[in-house]
């Protein structure tokens, strides 16, 4: 395998301006994650562990082996949204080893509203089950919550993929054989009590934890008997008396010991992968990454710079590298997995979308894991394009990447647009994971782009009727247009309403995809089964 | 006459009993052990040809019950008893016992042990074979003026003692003539009122005693000889701690007299056999102590010395050989120093420890004498005597220098031991330059015993820093995903700094360190300063780290939750505390009396409902020998009794509930 020259001009004016660019969004990125890290504020903080309870990072920390790494989803979830008062939606979730296993994490925030679901929160808790059930992993809850947030409850109750759908999940990946270890820390009302009742193996903090369907509130209001919340649910009762609980701890700290124990004992050997080898840094200096992608996202650059510093010895094997040479695929290795990268390197054509498809099929054929790196305006259009096929061609690597039933993993490194997201494995197209870079933006296409096509609508009704259309009222018609798609378009508002599983930062992904595709390898390989391709 | 003897029973356990079959196998007869329940997969019943069960764990239901070693002898066809040091050792029915059943008894004749046996007796025995006894008057006549005479005739200090007593009752240390009518009359007055007699005895009284001892052996044809000295006053609490041959600093002349003296000894006694006469010495005079009647627990400074095997010995004497040398043919070459390695806890008031050896490493170039092996379990039934690691050297500077190298490289975990202490005593210049008594041990106690030398920061740091590199390079690797990043990438958390916390105590001491690694780049976030780190360790344990603009490099050993930097004159011990423990024994713990360690509870002095003081005797429990009263922490009713007598209790069962009134 050929490693990928270093191609990069470092002292050139665009580095320079790239690299400055990408350092101040990486800076936004990293203080929102620092705001959010906060939870639901000092004084909520200080409540909170008044009481002897860890703090969720902690306890997250505390839970997983010393010194290792926690993949993190959705970091950022309803930034933005519920007048920004319920950081990261009130729940912590991503997969972390446990005495030497990679689980899911789900870990309810007490200090913001109580750890109560909003409908992110339930969005956020479903995702990470849905990863959970895609890679086959355990899934450890550290409950402490109150339960569906009652005022917005026509969100967070009735629907499909709303509260009860936890449980289902819970249920389902059980039946599965994926096993379900509940450690509740709190309170644990009403239906969320159904968490720790629906686990495999559920564990109790004694005087902190409380399971029951009605709290001491309701139940007065129901039968005007009065009972403390411990006695009426602690965890003497239910491990004692009711069976809920399993085990009893005397601290978080000791029933996330307790947790540990279980998931240690837990025999479940990977199922056999991919070849693996020994992992290698790459020899281009990722730290270049900000300089190379450019901050003027209308201006291209050579993907294969991006990928030589992603992989391992920044080896790559191209495939077909000299047709639709506007997708860069070929074979590589990360951390010693192999990956097979399809990566944007300008607009798609039919060539590009064909070679897409047929690098697609070749690593499904071969258990391949795929890696998408999304830098995507668009099909090319126009009537030449239209008549070659370009929808059929383009539907052919829309059909081989659906299909293809091999761990596959998308990173939004610049644009992702149109039907070109469908090709790339966007969010419809069910990545085991998809990742942002902070300078990445998501709609059906450019703002430009948008307030162009309606003007163009527009002027043609006004020239339809025999008017014209005054250049500065035509302005004052694309500008709202181009503010909404600019706003919509941002990585953080794609990443508050989980269209993604997190914003990272450029330098950090090759460990996220490493992290990534180690997760994806713990379910057993499927076999691929291509429907139809239109020829 | 002589008998042969094919197959020796060896009445005993732990070191001894693994020794004393050594040497029976290499001559070629064969070894038969007993073990108590206790004992079942003990490594003298692993090494033995044959073992045969005799009771249950406690003592005196198993090796010091003579009858059931009789019984095995014969289950086993064993044709001689070799009963070790302890237990039936000294025992003169169990002796007449073993010969009454027709078989060799491997020590002294039973008339010899209880001649021995007895203090008054002996030394009486002793005057008139004219060994030299410590000078004193043990008369009748009481007078003053006696008194007075006597002890101006015996020379100052002397030391006056109830004659009735004990315990340092009525015990008075006189330094001059003109004291001694006042200390006299004290004394007397103190003997009234605590024993109800006023008579006293006056002896020489010795401030800086050695404690030196002969090593004798007697055929039962009438030769005795001696095999040189031994000097063993490096003691703790009249246990000996280090021993070694030839005794420093003893001129040719009081040598010679000392071995004729021992001689002298045995003779007056009819002994046969090993034996050991113990002196206590001062400046060139020797006086008489007792005589053991045994193989000691220190004669392999004496075989190292020698090239003998007093094992072999023993068993031809036994079987009505001749001494295999004269007198004139025993030589001592070179120097040899022993060290007793104990399970004990030096910090705790030497508390003995039980647990399994997790790991048991001696060096090569010394001799190890031991009872266990690795994955062996030190119990609370019996002594807690590890191994004895003996060093001999061409000179005594050579001896110790290698057994200091050696007890450096002993790494026991699992069980606390005394390798510290025994380490320092070796490298103390007192010691080295053999400027020592039987009171060095109190005399450099702040220096010997002080818990350990105090970690600083920078030790903490580094410690931590070693926990972390070990972490990395030993992490449990899953070998379908040996590579995985979850397990070799280190702490990462997606645009946050991934905190980590070590907490490590040392010397009583506790630290948090906490770590924030971002970027590949890891910070030791301080209370006053953020320090940047790294370290790699290579599989021999060579470190090197970094912290903030210092690089060092040293030896570290981790292993569990121990960090050991060898750093300095010193390795600096560090325990990794478990995140995830239970709480410590706080909030409930203060009306709960635990038991301190596995053992027999063998009083109650309360019942439930007795109001009790603070710091009264609630209950004793004894382990490991000892008796260990467990007190009341503080004033209040006693509400739950957790024990009857008689019930083996396992460490931290609660047996006492004191309710605070």
């Amino acid at each position: 395998m050929a490693a990928i020259d270093d191609a990069v001009d470092r002292r050139g004016a665009d580095y320079a301006a790239n690299r400055a660019a990408m350092a101040e969004k990486v800076a936004d990125l990293k203080a929102r994650a620092a705001a959010v890290a906060e939870g639901g504020g000092a004084a909520a903080r200080e409540r909170h562990l008044a009481r002897g309870k860890l703090l969720p990072r902690d306890r997250i920390r505390t839970l997983i082996d010393p010194g290792t790494p926690f993949l993190e989803f959705s970091q950022l979830a309803a930034n933005g949204l519920y007048a920004d008062e319920v950081p990261s939606a009130g729940i912590l979730t991503g997969i972390g080893r446990i005495s030497g296993r990679e689980c899911v994490i789900v870990a309810n925030d007490a200090t913001v509203k109580g750890g109560t679901y909003y409908p992110l929160t339930v969005k956020k808790h479903l995702r990470a089950q849905e990863i959970a059930s895609r890679t086959a992993l355990p899934c450890v809850y550290l409950v402490d919550s109150g339960g569906a947030n009652l005022p917005n409850q026509d969100e967070v109750f009735p629907d499909r993929d709303h509260f009860g759908r936890i449980f289902f999940n819970q249920a389902t990946m059980s039946a599965a054989g994926i096993p379900q270890i509940a450690v509740v820390m709190g309170s644990c009302t009403a239906g969320g009590a159904y968490v720790p009742a629906m686990a495999d193996q559920s564990i109790m903090v004694r005087n902190q934890a409380t399971i029951f369907l009605g709290g001491p509130p309701l139940v007065k209001a129901a039968t005007g008997e009065v009972v403390t919340a411990e006695d009426l649910g602690g965890a003497d009762v239910h491990v004692r008396t009711s069976g809920v609980a399993d085990l009893m701890a005397e601290t978080d700290a000791h029933a996330l010991g307790l947790a540990r124990d279980i998931v240690g004992g837990l025999s479940r050997p990977r199922p056999a992968g991919p070849e693996l080898r020994a992992p290698a840094d790459p020899l281009l200096d990722p730290a270049d990454l900000g300089g190379i992608v450019s901050a003027d996202p209308k201006k291209p650059f050579d993907i294969r710079q991006v990928i030589g510093r992603i992989v391992d010895g920044s080896e790559f094997d191209e495939f077909k590298p000299l047709y639709g040479t506007t997708l860069v695929t070929g074979f590589a290795r990360i951390w010693g997995y192999p990956v097979g990268i399809v990566a944007n390197n300008g607009i798609l054509f039919s060539e590009s979308a064909l070679k897409g498809a047929h690098f697609v099929e070749l690593c499904a054929q071969r258990g391949i894991p795929l890696v998408f790196l999304q830098n995507i305006t668009g099909f090319m259009v126009g009537r030449r394009y239209e008549a070659g096929g370009i929808a059929k061609d383009g539907a052919k690597m829309v059909m081989a990447v659906a299909c293809a039933a091999v761990p596959k993993i998308t990173v939004v490194i610049g644009n992702s647009f149109g039907a070109g997201n469908y090709g790339m494995c966007g969010r419809a197209f069910d990545p085991n994971f998809l990742w942002m870079w902070p300078n990445a933006r998501i709609s059906v296409m450019g703002g430009d782009q948008a307030a162009n096509v309606l003007a163009q609508v527009k002027r043609d009704q006004i020239e339809a009727r025999g008017g014209a259309w005054d250049p500065a009222e035509e302005d004052a018609f694309k500008a709202p247009i181009r503010a909404q798609y600019e706003e919509q378009g941002s990585a953080y508002y794609s990443t508050a309403r989980l269209w993604d599983d997190g914003v990272i930062d450029p330098a950090d992904t090759r460990l996220v995809l490493a992290l990534s595709l180690s997760a994806s390898l713990n379910a057993p390989a499927r076999e691929t089964r291509f429907g139809v391709f239109r020829m | 006459m002589t008998r042969p003897i094919r197959a020796i029973l060896v009445a005993n356990r732990g070191e001894i009993a693994v020794r004393v079959m050594k040497t029976a196998k290499r001559l070629g007869i064969r070894a038969i052990a007993v073990y108590s329940e206790a004992d079942a997969g003990a490594m003298h019943v692993r090494t033995a040809d044959e073992a045969v069960r005799i009771g249950p764990a406690p003592a005196r239901d198993s090796y010091l019950a003579g009858d059931r070693v009789l019984e095995a002898a014969r289950i086993a066809g064993a044709d001689a008893v070799h009963p070790g040091y302890g237990f039936l050792s000294e025992n003169a029915e169990f002796a007449e016992a073993v010969e009454a059943a027709g078989l060799a008894w491997i020590g002294p004749p039973p008339e010899a042990i209880r001649a021995m046996g007895s203090k008054s007796a002996a030394k009486a025995l002793m005057e008139k074979a004219k060994v030299p006894l410590v000078p004193g008057y043990h008369g009748a006549d009481q007078d003053p003026d006696t008194l007075t005479a006597a002890a101006d005739r015996i020379g100052y200090p002397v030391l006056i003692k109830a004659s009735a007593g004990g315990g340092g009752k009525g015990m008075k240390i006189v330094e001059a003539s003109g004291d001694f009518p006042a200390a006299l009359a004290s004394a007397k007055r103190e003997a009234m009122a605590s024993f109800g007699d006023d008579r006293v005895l006056v002896e020489r009284y010795l401030t800086a005693p050695r404690h030196v001892e002969v090593q004798v052996f007697a055929d039962g044809l009438g030769n005795t000889i001696h095999l040189f000295e031994r000097d063993c006053s490096i003691q703790r609490r009249h246990q000996k701690v280090i021993e070694e041959a030839p005794a420093p600093n003893l001129s040719d002349r009081m040598r010679a007299e000392m071995g004729a003296a021992a001689v002298a000894a045995a003779r007056a006694v009819g002994y046969v056999g090993a034996g050991t006469v113990e002196f206590i010495t001062e400046e060139n005079a020797f006086y008489f102590m007792e005589m053991n009647t045994r193989l000691q627990v220190e004669h392999p400074v004496t075989e190292a010395i020698t090239g003998l095997d007093l094992v072999e010995w023993q068993i031809r004497v036994a079987a009505g050989e001749p001494l295999p040398l004269d007198q004139k043919d025993v030589r001592c070459q070179g120097h040899a120093v022993e060290a007793r390695l104990y399970a004990e806890d030096p910090d705790r008031d030497f508390v003995p420890q039980v647990g399994r050896l997790r790991r048991l490493a001696f060096p090569d170039g010394v001799r190890i004498d031991a009872g266990v092996e690795v994955g062996d379990t030190v119990s609370h039934h019996y002594d807690p005597m590890i191994a004895k690691l003996i060093a001999h050297g061409p000179d005594r500077e050579g001896a110790l220098a290698r057994l200091s190298a050696a007890l450096d490289a002993t790494k026991v975990v699992g069980v606390t031991t005394n390798r510290r202490l025994l380490a320092r005593i070796v490298d103390h210049p007192a010691f080295r330059s053999a400027r020592f008594d039987t009171g060095f041990i109190d005399r450099h106690r702040d220096e010997l015993l002080a818990p350990s030398v105090p970690a600083e920061t920078l030790d903490f740091q580094l410690a931590a820093l070693a926990v972390r590199a070990a972490r990395t390079a030993v992490r449990r690797i899953d070998p379908s995903d040996p590579y995985s990043p979850f397990a070799t990438a280190g702490a990462y958390n997606p645009n946050l700094p991934a905190m980590e916390e070590i907490t490590l105590s040392a010397g009583g001491v506790e630290q948090t360190l906490r770590f924030e690694t971002e970027g590949g780049r890891t910070v030791l976030a301080g209370d006053s300063e953020r320090l940047e780190t790294a370290a790699t360790l290579s599989p021999e344990g060579q470190m090197i780290a970094t912290l903030g603009r210092r690089r060092l490099q040293l030896r570290v050993h981790v292993e569990g939750d121990e960090v050991v930097l060898l750093k300095g004159a010193e390795p600096l011990a560090f325990r990794v505390l478990d995140p995830w423990r239970g709480p410590a024994t706080g909030t409930h713990a203060v009306d709960r009396v635990l038991s301190p360690m596995p053992g027999a509870v063998v009083a109650l002095m309360v019942s439930v409902g007795d109001q009790v003081e603070r710091g009264a005797p609630l209950v004793v429990v004894e382990a490991m020998k000892m008796e260990h009263v467990l007190r009341a922490p503080h004033d209040g009713v006693v509400a739950f009794l957790g024990a009857e007598v008689g019930y083996v209790v396992d460490e931290g069962v609660e047996l006492v509930i004191v309710e605070a009134t």
